[in-house]
């Protein structure tokens, strides 16, 4: 049995909205509009998808803050809104957005908390304690009131708080929203060791399209409430590969340049971008733009996750 | 690997359909807990504790001073003397001084929602509700029912009561079933936050509010006032019906004895009514943004 059953759930909510000078209009927001799928023990997953897409309406369902307008939940093996209490000691839940830690309190206060609310027998606690405390760097932090910490420390906190009652699924909302480069390393250090040696089911979702490649093993891709792209992360590299861009700059205006291997897409006075196919490498484009053309300056673009998300539906909706 | 992952996990805990006292007790465990925390959290600033205490002493105690000033220039009011009004003020202020302690902080409903708290503590394996009522807790507020329970105190010595057995009875059961309504009016009202931000001022208006109005003699109020704390709100069964039979005065309103002992009917309905609109309440919930 799946450990994580959606089918057809869906949510509406109501939003009222000024329609002329008094008037008030009723309308109805599909923030998730029929979603079915499973996720397998062990999985971890990204869930992707632009502002407003329905990615944390999704996750409030399956942790039983919200109830779904329609459609049947399941999350290990029970229906999140009507048994919360029974299901919050099954999974653990990390908002990037906020805390779960006490803010005036030590940080062992806490963990400590949570070993009475999620009734962790003595060995569980102490030896998750332990083991979050190595992984996560945070023996020098455990008796420093929460308000004192920096974001990424406090992250990694929460990280720890969400783990220690051993739950099957792992739900991260935005984990490393706001972290700088080496805390979000941590963090993925540490969900990946989570992941892969405690067997802990990940459902995770981010607009940092490098957590999903170093994390993920399969990646679901959701606008309005529904899921465009479910699968492997081939597609994601097929759609996000398929073309970086090569921004130069000339000396004076020129028209588009033409070379083997790469065409331009955009021209603004002396400075064009050319797209050309990201496997390939860029060496030789730039070799033949600097043989045939004044060239001043150069660099090259990465596609962002949008642009990735933004092509993956368009096949969608081709193919 | 995968051998070893079994093995460093503890078991599955059961989904097993609690029993509702044991439901009860793990969420007066779950409050406990977090009213724990709480205190040792406003410990964590001593000095500004120590204040509010002392600023909360002073005007408590202030508080009833007015009603005995009130009697320099009068010997009754509404036909009911200073002991018999002490009496009132007492268990009315007792009654929602211990509702306050217990239950009073889930009036700040709508800004846990706003700040999206309330996710947080949904996602615990604690009723929400009691995590909300234990939020901020402070033995601050233990003020006001040890200084209504010092009026009500000298009252009874005040008094000339005949106790019979029945109104030595009354007297705990008042107490206790005059905190569950105020409890009851504090959870009902609140609720309706969850649909409605602003109707926290109703709230108060019905405890706070209420408590000062059940402090006088029904006898100073227009009778549809009355009957409303008797058959709207039932606010009446906190103090003013048990208090009829305890200081043998006749009712106002002249009802049947049976509403003078009626006061655990009232708790037990109005409880059971704002338990219903706190469940609606979260099945209606919307969550924090968006
Ligand atoms: N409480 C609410 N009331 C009204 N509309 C809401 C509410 N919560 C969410 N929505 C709407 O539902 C849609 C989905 O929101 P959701 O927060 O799930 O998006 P998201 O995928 O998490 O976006 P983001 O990447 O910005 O976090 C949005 O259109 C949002 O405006
Ligand atoms: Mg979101």
């Amino acid at each position: 049995m799946a450990l994580i059953e959606l089918d057809d759930v869906r949510r509406t909510f109501t939003v009222r909205a000024k329609a002329g000078r008094l008037r008030r209009e009723k309308r109805e927001v599909r923030a998730v509009d029929g979603l079915t799928f499973t996720v397998e023990a062990g999985e971890c997953v990204g869930y992707i998808g632009p502002n407003g897409a329905g990615k944390s309406t999704t996750i409030k369902m399956l942790t039983g803050i919200l109830v779904p307008t329609a459609g049947r939940l399941r999350v290990a093996g029970v229906d999140p809104a009507r048994e919360r209490v029974a299901l919050a000691r099954r999974i653990g839940v990390v908002f990037g957005q906020r805390t779960t830690l006490w803010w005036d309190l030590p940080l062992r206060d806490s963990y400590e908390l949570a070993r009475r609310l999620y009734r962790i027998p003595d060995h569980r606690y102490r030896a998750n304690l332990d083991r979050c405390v190595e992984l996560l760097d945070l023996g020098a932090l455990l008796d420093t009131p929460v308000r004192q910490l920096s974001l990424g420390q406090r992250m990694r906190g929460d990280l720890a708080a969400a783990l220690l009652h051993d739950p099957r699924v792992l739900y991260l909302d935005e984990p490393t929203i706001g972290l700088d480069v080496v805390s979000k390393a941590k963090v993925r250090d540490f969900l990946r060791e989570v992941n892969r040696d405690l067997g802990t089911t990940v459902l995770l979702t981010t607009h940092d399209l490098t957590d999903i490649e170093q994390l993920c093993d399969r990646v679901m891709v959701i606008d309005h409430g529904r899921v465009v792209h479910d699968g492997g992360l081939e597609a994601l590299h097929a759609a996000g590969d398929s073309e970086r861009t090569l921004v130069v700059d000339l000396a004076g205006s020129h028209p588009p340049i033409e070379v083997p291997g790469a065409r331009v897409v955009r021209v603004e006075g002396p400075r064009q971008w050319l797209a050309f196919p990201s496997q390939e490498s860029a060496a030789p484009v730039v070799a033949a733009v600097a043989a045939r053309y004044p060239l001043v300056d150069l660099s090259v673009r990465e596609p962002a996750i949008e642009d990735v998300i933004a092509r993956m539906y368009a096949e969608v909706a081709i193919g | 690997m995968a051998d070893q992952a079994v093995v460093t996990r503890a078991p599955l805990p059961a989904v097993t359909r609690e029993s509702p006292a044991a439901r009860v007790a793990w969420a007066v465990r779950s409050w406990w807990l977090a009213a724990a925390m709480w205190t040792r959290a406003i410990m964590s600033y001593r000095a500004s504790f120590v204040m509010m205490l002392c600023a909360n002493v002073v005007v408590t105690f202030l508080d009833f001073v007015v009603v005995i000033l009130m009697f320099r220039h009068t010997d009754t009011l509404g036909g009911w003397t200073l002991p018999e009004l002490g009496f009132l003020y007492g268990t009315s202020a007792l009654a929602l001084g211990l509702a306050n302690l217990f239950v009073g902080s889930v009036d700040a409903l709508g800004e846990r929602i706003r700040t999206g708290t309330l996710d947080i503590m949904l996602v615990r394996p604690a009723p929400a509700l009691a995590q909300l009522c234990a939020e901020r807790f402070s033995l601050r507020r233990l003020g006001r029912p040890a200084q209504a329970a010092a009026v009500l105190l000298w009252s009874l010595t005040a008094l000339d009561v005949h106790w019979t057995w029945d109104r030595v009875l009354l007297l705990p059961v008042l107490v206790v079933c005059g905190t569950l309504i105020f409890a009851a009016v504090f959870i009902g009202f609140a609720s309706l936050q969850f649909w409605w931000g602003e109707a926290k001022e109703i709230q108060n208006s019905f405890t706070y509010g209420g408590a000062t109005v059940l402090q006088y003699p029904p006898t100073v109020f227009a009778k549809e006032l009355v009957a409303g704390t008797v058959f709207g709100i039932p606010l009446a069964f906190v103090n003013w019906l048990p208090a009829l039979r305890i200081l043998d005065r006749p009712d106002p309103l002249g009802l049947p004895t049976a509403f003078q002992y009626a006061s655990p009917l009232a708790a037990a309905l109005a409880l059971a009514v704002a338990g219903l609109a706190w469940r609606a309440g979260l099945r209606a919930y919307r969550g924090a943004g968006g």
